[in-house]
Parts: structure tokens; sequence; C-alpha cells
């Protein structure tokens, strides 16, 4: 019973999402107020029915109602409890229902927090968010309905991968849905913007917070997805250059240039058309990446379909949203006209560069994740691009852009000085290259790479840690007079330059060594002395553990002990490695078990990972920063009342173009 | 110099990196492609000498050896039931590799015809058959059907 609820849940979701589509749309273009004003209550109605089929197929899960498909396809009633509500978004149908909630979520939202939009401006935007929950919803409800019976019911479920009964699981999804779908919002506001002709400082205010918002919770999600790898798949690697990382990899990019654009557009009135564009590709990227793990092109962890149906009817969807909204795009944007102008060498310029380069580099990663699909489908024969491509382009594109992070902040608006902006950053840059020349030696050796990683981290810290001690200085009010979004910015590109010691110092320093390993053997890896202590069989809930010991000699005194696991899972019966990691802030030891090589011995992989969990440290911080700007009392324009009057003034008027 | 000159320069400027980022960037694309290939494939010599492939396949039942003197070398024939091609790797074999099981390897072929593989490729799903390795067997003949096949025959 209750799952035909929640089926039927959806169809009115759909229902409405279709009047939200259109009759908001038209009440704007009408000026017919009433129609405008259907808009709110419609998302919020769609939000509630998301909700209610969302509930019933968790109830399903924690009921183990096994008489639906998708449940006896992902759970088991021997699966713990959290992994059985994780287990909602460990398929297809059940993500693709993540996905509309956290669209309807993200509608809800707009809908709440954009009272002081103009009345068109608000209708037009949820209704184009309306018009991507149609696509999705009818999505799921003709190909991929999460509520299929099961007739007769099975007796027992299928249980969830083995790989995604994890902690990680748990959170990684959502995070990155809610990053990915957010970027709808700006999309949104891009699209409502050209129809209405109206694209101005103002509109890029507007659009600002919601698009460092999904961009800090995409960042997280990203973060979350390397850890997990990391630690689930036993060979302690954290970024593979995986298809189905790029795609992810790709909108953030793409997101992360947004975000500087928007910062021209509403600060200066420039970039005006660039900046819509880059809104309409961080969510055409974010809906191919759903594509691309979800249409069955790629095989792996993520790859749940593998029905052509459903692979076409994305693409088609694909098509469609980027077809009309760059149509859209080119009909209207000439329209827009110019902003300010500005110098070569300005905050502007600067800024442009920025964007260049990694719109370059999502250009790049595209590249290489597209074009060996592209000749698998026209049957040209399979081919593979690797990390070595990927790092060999990342690399010279970053580099300036991670320079020019330090510069930005400093440079003037409209126009900047060199020589002043060489008499203020001179120190940094001293302090950079005093420490590129010096720190490697601490750490063992020195090395060129590692030397320009440490350049620019060191670079990056000490021009913005100037930059905002001269700031504070200048600011009544000093730390806590700051402007948030200003605070926000230093903390985000600190958090880059916690990344950039990361992957420097683990990519240089981390020793991994494969050994076979019988009872009381000894490796040393990283200054720590390894000893096997053999394994033996535990039980676990849904499956059988072989746990070994590891101990850990420092100086010949046993420090710490290890428990690797080899765990097989008694419905799926496939082996998973689950690592044992000892943590701390300037070093991982990582330990994971091989194979039984007979006589008790087994092949043993006894990493020593320097640094890395700066890694995800830094995507930590550099969301923090993204909700430290979002507090900027310039945006609480979105949340609060206070700057109504203005905002209602520039209504109708677009920035004078110059 | 005018505006309008020094705007020309500028887009000149601009027009000169963006040729230069994607002659780059096209290059280290060609260097590092990986093409795949099937047993027939290496038999009829077909991989670029030096130059790293991927080799995807069906791991013979019975054919994995181990050994070597840190215990870790595996040997193992990789076949697409028309050619069969000798894999040599040193290291910790993924989680999913089973004799009779698709696998796919990457790595260079050695002067005796043995592939040394530096890398083995696990696929997550255990019901997975790489596309690869499907589409090889299906180009050798032996199209797999539902199931795949056991490597020895049965």
């Amino acid at each position: 019973m209750i799952p035909e609820i929640g089926h039927l849940a959806l169809i009115i979701a759909l229902c409405l999402a279709l009047v939200q589509a259109t009759v908001p749309m038209i009440g704007a273009a009408r000026g017919n107020a009433v129609w405008c004003a259907a808009a709110r209550p419609l998302a919020l109605g769609q939000l509630t029915f998301v909700l209610l089929a969302f509930s019933c197929l968790t109830h399903a899960f924690v009921t183990n109602d096994f008489s639906v498909l998708y449940v006896a396809d992902h759970s088991n009633s021997r699966l713990p409890l959290q992994y059985r509500i994780a287990g909602v978004w460990g398929g297809h149908e059940g993500s693709l229902l993540l996905w509309v909630t956290m669209l309807g979520g993200w509608t809800a939202a707009v809908a709440l927090f954009s009272r002081h939009l103009p009345e068109d401006m608000s209708a037009r935007v949820i209704s184009v968010m309306g018009l991507v929950s149609v696509g999705f919803l009818s999505f799921m409800l003709f190909t991929s309905n999460p509520f299929d019976r099961l007739i007769p019911g099975a007796v027992e479920g299928q249980d969830l991968n083995p790989l995604l009964q994890d902690p990680g699981l748990v959170i990684h999804p959502p995070m990155l849905y809610m990053g990915y779908v957010g970027f709808s919002v700006a999309f949104a506001f891009a699209i409502a913007a050209l129809i209405s002709g109206r694209l101005d400082a103002t509109w890029a205010r507007w659009s600002r917070p919601w698009t460092v918002a999904a961009w800090s919770v995409l960042t997280i999600g990203i973060a979350l997805g390397s850890w997990w790898s990391y630690y689930e798949l036993g060979w302690g690697g954290w970024w593979f250059w995986d298809p189905v990382e790029n795609a992810s990899f790709m909108p953030w990019l793409v997101g992360t240039a947004l975000i500087h654009s928007l910062a021209v557009t509403e600060k200066r009135g420039g970039f005006k058309t660039w900046t819509v564009l880059l809104a309409i590709c961080a969510f055409s990227l974010s809906l191919l990446g759903t594509f691309l793990v979800r249409s069955g092109v790629l095989t792996s962890v993520h790859a749940f379909a593998t029905d052509p149906e459903r692979g076409v009817f994305i693409l088609a969807f694909l098509f469609v949203v980027i077809g009309a909204s760059l149509t859209l795009y080119a009909w209207r944007a000439p329209k827009v006209g110019l902003g300010g102008r500005f110098a070569l060498l300005s905050r502007e310029s600067l800024l442009l560069t920025n964007n260049v380069l990694l719109v370059a580099a999502a250009g790049s990663v595209l590249l290489g994740t597209l074009y060996p699909l592209v000749l698998d489908a026209l049957g040209l024969g399979k081919i593979s691009v690797g990390p070595p491509y990927f790092n060999a382009v990342f690399l010279p594109l970053m580099v300036p852009a991670i320079f020019l992070m330090g510069v930005g902040p400093y440079a003037r608006w409209k126009k900047a000085e060199l020589p002043e902006l060489a008499k203020r950053l001179k120190w940094a840059l001293a302090s950079g290259v005093v420490a590129a020349l010096v720190l490697p030696f601490f750490m063992g050796s020195w090395r060129p790479l590692v030397a320009l990683g440490v350049l620019l981290a060191v670079w990056v810290i000490a021009a913005g840690g100037m930059g905002l001690v001269a700031r504070i200085r200048a600011t009544p009010g000093g730390f806590f007079g700051l402007p948030r979004s200003y605070l926000g910015m230093q903390i985000a590109h600190a958090g880059v330059a916690v990344v950039i010691v990361g992957i420097t110092m683990v990519t240089a320093y981390q020793e991994e060594r494969d050994v076979r390993m019988d009872v009381g053997d000894t490796a040393v890896v990283g200054g720590h002395t390894f000893r096997f202590d053999g394994v033996r069989g535990m039980p676990g809930p849904n499956y059988q553990s072989s746990m070994g010991t590891i101990t850990v000699l420092d100086d010949g005194v046993a420090t710490r002990v290890l428990h690797p696991e080899k765990r097989v899972y008694t419905v799926q019966t496939n082996p998973m490695t689950e690592a044992a990691i000892q943590s701390n802030p300037v070093r991982d030891l990582y330990v994971s078990l091989g194979e039984p090589l007979g006589g008790g011995a087994w092949s043993v992989r006894i990493y020593f990972k320097p640094f890395v969990s700066w890694i995800w440290g830094g995507a930590v911080i550099m969301a923090l920063g993204g909700f430290t700007a979002l507090s900027d009392s310039r945006y609480r324009l979105v949340l609060g009342r206070r700057f109504r009057p203005r905002a209602l003034r520039r209504k109708g008027t677009e920035a004078p173009a110059r | 110099m005018t505006p309008r000159k020094k705007r020309l320069l500028f887009v000149a400027a601009g027009l000169c990196a963006v040729a230069l980022a994607a002659t780059f960037v096209l290059n280290a694309f060609k260097s590092n492609l990986v093409f795949f290939f099937s047993p027939s494939d290496v038999a009829a010599g077909k991989p670029p000498p030096d130059r790293a492939f991927r080799l995807g396949g069906m791991v013979v039942k019975g054919s994995v050896e181990r050994g070597g003197e840190n215990g870790l070398t595996v040997n193992f024939v990789v076949t697409d039931f028309a050619q069969n091609v000798p894999v040599k790797f040193n290291g910790i074999l993924p989680d999913l590799f089973t004799e009779g099981q698709g696998v796919v390897a990457q790595g260079k072929l050695g002067p005796d015809g043995t592939f040394l593989a530096t890398e083995v490729l696990a696929k997550h799903d255990e019901k997975y058959m790489p596309p690869e390795v499907a589409d090889a067997l299906k180009r050798a003949g032996k199209a797999p059907g539902g199931a795949p096949p056991m490597a020895d025959g049965t």
C-alpha cells in the first residue's frame, strides 16, 4: 500500500511540475500577477509530494519490503539499518529520486528566500526549475520507477553492493547531488534573465549566493568521494581521473569560474554574456555528469543502469536542455550589451584569465572523458585516456591560475598598476621562494615539483594573509568589520593552498610497498616497522571477515595495532578489502590485505602517505569559505528585506552599457 | 599606442595563448592514448612496439601461478578463445580477479611475447564483464551468452 502511495505522490508531483513549468512563465510574459503568484505554492507543493515519495521508499527499505523490486535488488534483512536507509540512493531509481528531491528542495528554497525579487523574475526562475523537474520526474516514472512491484515478492533481498556499505555512501551522494542540482538555480536565474532581458548587476547579486552555496556543497561532495575511494578501494589512491570523477569535477571547475565571473558582473557590470554562458555550461555539465554516470555508458560502481532506453531518454533530455538554452542565449545575448571597460592589467583582466584557465581545464577534462566514449560509439576502436594525460594538462593550467590567486585580490578594478602590485606582493613572493628552497630539505630531498608546490602554497597563503592584515587595519571594527564575502574568499583561497600542500607532499614522498608476509615478518615503510601478526576469522552482521593484525613498531616499541580486513559478503559473495588507516595531521599509515598465499602468509600493502588528509581538509576549508561568503550581509538581500527598496528600484532597468 | 591597437594586441595575444594551449593539450592527449587489444590482435602483431596498451580477455582456469623472489609475482594466461597471451604481473591483484573471469591489464609486450602488466584493473561489479572483453570475445566468435563462459570451456 505504502509503495503505491509513493508512486501516486510522484505522479502528483509531476502534474504540479507541469503546471509550475507553464503557468508562472505565461503569467510573467503577460504580466498576470495571479499566475505569477502561483509559482511559490506550486514549488512548495511539489517538494511536499516528492518528500512523501522519498519517505515511502525509505519506509519500504526500513521495513524490508522485498515486494518492491528496487528494495529487493538493493537491500537485505541482515543489512544494518543505516545502510538500509542509505540503500534508498544506492541504486539507479533511488538516486534519481534523490536528484528530484534535491531539486524540489532547492526550488522551495528559492521560493521561500526570493520574496524581495520582482514577481516576474522569481516566477520565471521557479518555472524554469519546474521544467527541469518535469524532465526528471517523467524520466523516473516512464523508465525507472522505484516503486515497481515484484510479484511474487522476494523472501530475501539481493543486498547492497558491499562497496557501498560504508559511512561514506551515507553522505557522499546526497552532498554531491545537492551540489550538482544546486547549479540548476544559477541556470534558472540565467534563463530567466535571458527571457526577461534583464541581465544586470542586480541579477548577478541574486544568483551569486545560490551559486556559491551549490559550489560549496559540491566541493564537499567531491572531497567525500575522493576520501571514500581512498579508504574503501583498498589501494590508497585518492583521485583516478576516472570518468565518474571527471563527471563531477567538470561542473566544479566551471562553477568555480562562474563564481569569479559573477563577482565581476555584480561589481562592475562586466562579463555579462560570459557569466550567463558559464551558468548554462555549469548546469549542462551537471546533466552530462548525470547522463555519463547513470546511463550505463560507463561501467563502474556508479553505473546502475544498463537499460539503453534510459540512456536515450537522458541523452534526449540533455539535448533539449542544452540546445534550447543555447538557442535562447544566441538569440538574446547580443542584446545584453557590454560591461565597463577595463585595462590590460586590472582585476577584471586577472579574473578573465582565471576564467579562461578554469574553462580550458574543464574542456581538457571533457575531451579526455568523452573522446573514448565517442570513438567507441562510432565503432572506431576502444581506447582509454589515462591519468598521465590529465596530469600533464592540469599542472600547466593550474600553476598560472594559482599564481593569479595571489595577485587578483590586490589588483584594483578597472586599472591596476604593476609597480604598486610588485611593491605590495614582493614579500609574499620572497617568502614563497625561500620556503620552496628550504622546506623540501626537511622532507628528505629537494625536488623541483615539490619546490613548485611549496612555492605556490606559501605564495597563496602569504599574499592572502598580508592582504587580510592590511584590510583588517583599514576596516573600522577590525576583523569583525570585514565583509564576510571578502573573508570567505580568503578562507577558500587558503583551502586551495592546503590542498596543494597535500597533493604535493603525498605525490612526492609517499612510500608504497606490496610485500609477502609470513606471521612475524616485518617490513619498514616510511620510518615505521610493520609486523604481521597473522589473520583470523571474524563474523560480521552480513559478511565473514578475515581480520589481520599488524603491529607498528617505532624504535622497537609497539606503538599501535592496525586491523585490516578482507570481507566476503554472504549474499553477493565477492571479496572486499577494508583498509586499516592510522591517521594524524602530517601522515597516514595505510595497511590493507591482499590475498592469502598459503601457510598463513598474506600479501600485504603497506603505504606511508604524508599529508594526504590535507587534500580533503583543504577542500573542507574551501567549502567553509563558501559558507562564510554566504553569510555576507550583502546577500541577506536574498534572505531578508533590508535592501528591498533598492532591489525594487532596479526593476526593469538594464545597467547602462558603457 | 592607440586604444584600438592595444585592443588588437590583446586579442592577438589571447588567440596565441589559446592556440598554444590547444596544441599542448592535443599533444599530451595524443601521447597518452591507451589502445585496447585482444589476444587475437596481439597475435596478429597489431600493438605498436614499446607502447603501453590494454589487453583484455578471460583468465584461463588453472593458469594462475605465483612465485618470484618476493612471492608476489603472478603469471597467468589471458585468452579470447582464439589466441592466448601469457601475462606477468608483480603486485597484488584486485579483489575481483578470478580464474575464468574477465580481466583488463595495462602494460607492454615483452621481447619473449609475455605481456608485462603494470596494472591489472578491477571493475566494481561482480556480475560485470568489462565491455572491452565482451567485445573482444564477440570478435573472436565466442560471444558470451548471458552468463560469462568458463574459460576452460565447461
